[in-house]
């Protein structure tokens, strides 16, 4: 048996962004709360509220807990459609609403497909496929769990798990472009520690 | 950068505070004074007879913005504060390397550094700036002496083993550095001879000594933000009730602070009348004054200055929350000394 604490579906998405961030999240507590986070909040807030509805032969369930106790990993699904099919078994189908556009990163696709992992232990079936749907663009994207994203998702999962029983914070790799997205980087300091400060501080003593 | 929030000093007596919507309001005598969005308070800081609703003592916690209630005198009453913040390692840590006395003097050591170095700022800076206006050629000669003992003490730090010892050369340089303090006042009615506490009986020390408190409660703040214990230093000693590690954080700013109040008199933004002597020989200053304090106060927080370590231009309100930060960052292990805050 796994005695591990579980790790939220939400933060693999952090560590994918960057394995600081998540470690600033996960191990110290840190949130700042910007315009990027209350955005998200505000159009989550629509998906929230457990709920279900049928129409066809499709079961809508809205905010589902979801958990699957050997990989350590649990959350909730924004949606999860659940497809009859002809043999009367149900197929669970994952949707993830995310504000803005489809991203280069596959932060998204790895969330959606650990989702699919929590289904798969849940219904003991296989989840094919899942959607993710854009605020921006205001379309579905459709995911394919296949085994390069199954086995990314995986290997996250487990890095994650390393940062979580190591308690250590990897160190800041400033790369500009990303930093500057990022919302913790006024607790982050990317820039600040790349030189020694030991050295630095004697350094000013001795200059007069 | 992170934005600067504000600290409101409400001292007007039997003030009345609560919550309306998103705003806080206060009220004397029914009447509404004032109005403000609570999303722009970083604390509140009471003095005397001030009263707060419990709606919005609740919304202040939840929304980490401390209340602090001191006497009239700026003496700590009591404070309303909201849930630990979540760094539960962050403060483990931080109770870890104050059990080691190597840790803690290095810590203690490098804290001392920026106070001795910012106290010999102050004196470099007036004899740059008023050098040339000072006739007596003692008194220079003097200041000139103060500036090479203090660097003196400053390179003696490092050889510092042991807490008592740090405390000894803070102490040396803390003579040094009042006993030239009275010729950077240049207003003859403010007469200084040394620094003196508990009480302070002369307007000189009751200025100092009410900055500190207001300096001290940044630092705790600061301290609180980031998710460190305030009450656990390295420097000052543990005690119950008091915030050895805020005491730790001011030494730094603590010249800075010196140099705010040298401002006020030397720019006659307050008077020798201002102060008022109580019967047990304590100097206090009034009312009115103390409001045109703490104006200037907040306006110096606005103030920039640059950051060494950070190459970083930033108001001197953050400085205290900035260096939190990097105790923090060092304490997690993301560099190998704590650096403070150097005024250049
Ligand atoms: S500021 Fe940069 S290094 Fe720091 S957590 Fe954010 S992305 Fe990572």
């Amino acid at each position: 048996m796994q005695t591990f604490e579980p790790i939220f579906l939400s933060r693999l998405q952090h560590y994918l962004f960057c394995p600081r961030q998540f470690a600033l999240i996960e191990l110290e507590g840190v949130w700042a709360e910007n315009q990027w986070t209350a955005e998200g909040q505000v159009l989550h807030k629509k998906v929230n509220q457990p709920d279900q509805q049928k129409r066809g032969a499709i079961r809508t369930a809205w905010a589902l807990r979801l958990a699957n106790e050997e990989l350590g990993i649990e959350g909730i699904a924004d949606v999860v459609e659940y497809h009859k099919q002809e043999n009367g078994t149900e197929i669970p189908y994952p949707i993830e609403y995310k504000r803005g556009k489809p991203k280069t990163h596959r932060a998204d696709e790895v969330q959606l497909c650990a989702q699919a992992l929590c289904l798969e232990e849940m219904h003991g079936i296989t989840v094919p496929d899942g959607a993710l749907f854009y605020g921006e663009v205001r379309r579905r994207t459709a995911v394919v769990f296949d085994t390069e994203l199954r086995n990314l998702t995986q290997e996250t999962i487990a890095a994650c798990r390393m940062i979580v029983q190591t308690k250590l914070t990897p160190k800041a790799i400033y790369k500009s472009k990303k930093c500057s997205r990022c919302s913790l980087i006024d607790q982050c300091h990317p820039k600040g520690f790349h030189k020694s400060a030991a050295a630095w501080l004697a350094e000013q003593i001795k200059e007069d | 950068m992170r934005p600067l929030r504000n600290v409101i000093y409400i001292q007007t007596q039997n003030s009345w505070l609560h919550k309306d919507n998103d705003n806080l309001v206060l009220k004397v005598e029914k009447e509404t004074k004032a109005r403000v969005p609570i999303h722009k308070l970083q604390g509140l800081v009471c003095f005397g007879q001030v009263t707060i609703s419990p709606y919005l003592m609740a919304h202040c916690a939840e929304n980490g913005i401390t209340i602090t209630f001191l006497n009239m005198f700026g003496k700590y009453l009591a404070r309303v504060e909201g849930p630990v913040s979540g760094n539960v390692l962050l403060r483990r840590t931080q109770h870890l390397t104050g059990h080691s006395i190597e840790k803690s003097v290095a810590i203690a050591q490098t804290m001392l550094t920026g106070k001795l170095y910012n106290q010999r700022y102050v004196i470099r800076r007036y004899c740059r700036d008023y050098g040339e206006q000072i006739s007596d050629k003692n008194v220079l000669a003097q200041l000139q002496t103060a500036e090479k003992r203090l660097t003196r003490c400053l390179t003696q730090l490092s050889d510092c083993k042991g807490i008592d010892t740090l405390m000894g050369r803070e102490g040396e340089a803390a003579q040094v550095y009042f006993g030239v303090f009275k010729h950077l006042i240049r207003q003859p009615d403010f007469e200084f001879d040394t620094r003196r506490r508990r009480p302070p009986t002369d307007p000189v020390n009751a200025l100092l000594s009410f900055c500190y408190t207001l300096l001290t409660h940044d630092c705790r703040s600061a301290l609180e933000t980031t998710g460190l214990d305030p009450a656990s230093g390295f420097l000052h000693q543990l005690r119950s009730g008091r915030p050895s590690l805020a005491l730790d954080l001011a030494e730094e700013f603590r010249p800075m602070v010196d140099r705010f109040v040298l401002s006020l008199i030397n720019r006659k933004q307050l008077f020798i009348k201002d102060f008022e002597t109580l019967p047990n020989g304590s100097v206090t200053l009034k009312e009115e004054p103390r409001r045109t304090l703490l104006a200037a106060w907040q306006d110096r927080k606005q103030d920039t200055l640059l950051h060494p370590w950070f190459e970083e231009t930033v108001p001197i309100g953050l400085l205290p929350w900035l260096q939190a930060q990097v105790l923090a960052r060092f304490l997690r292990g993301d560099c190998d000394s704590y650096v403070p805050f150097l005024w250049k």
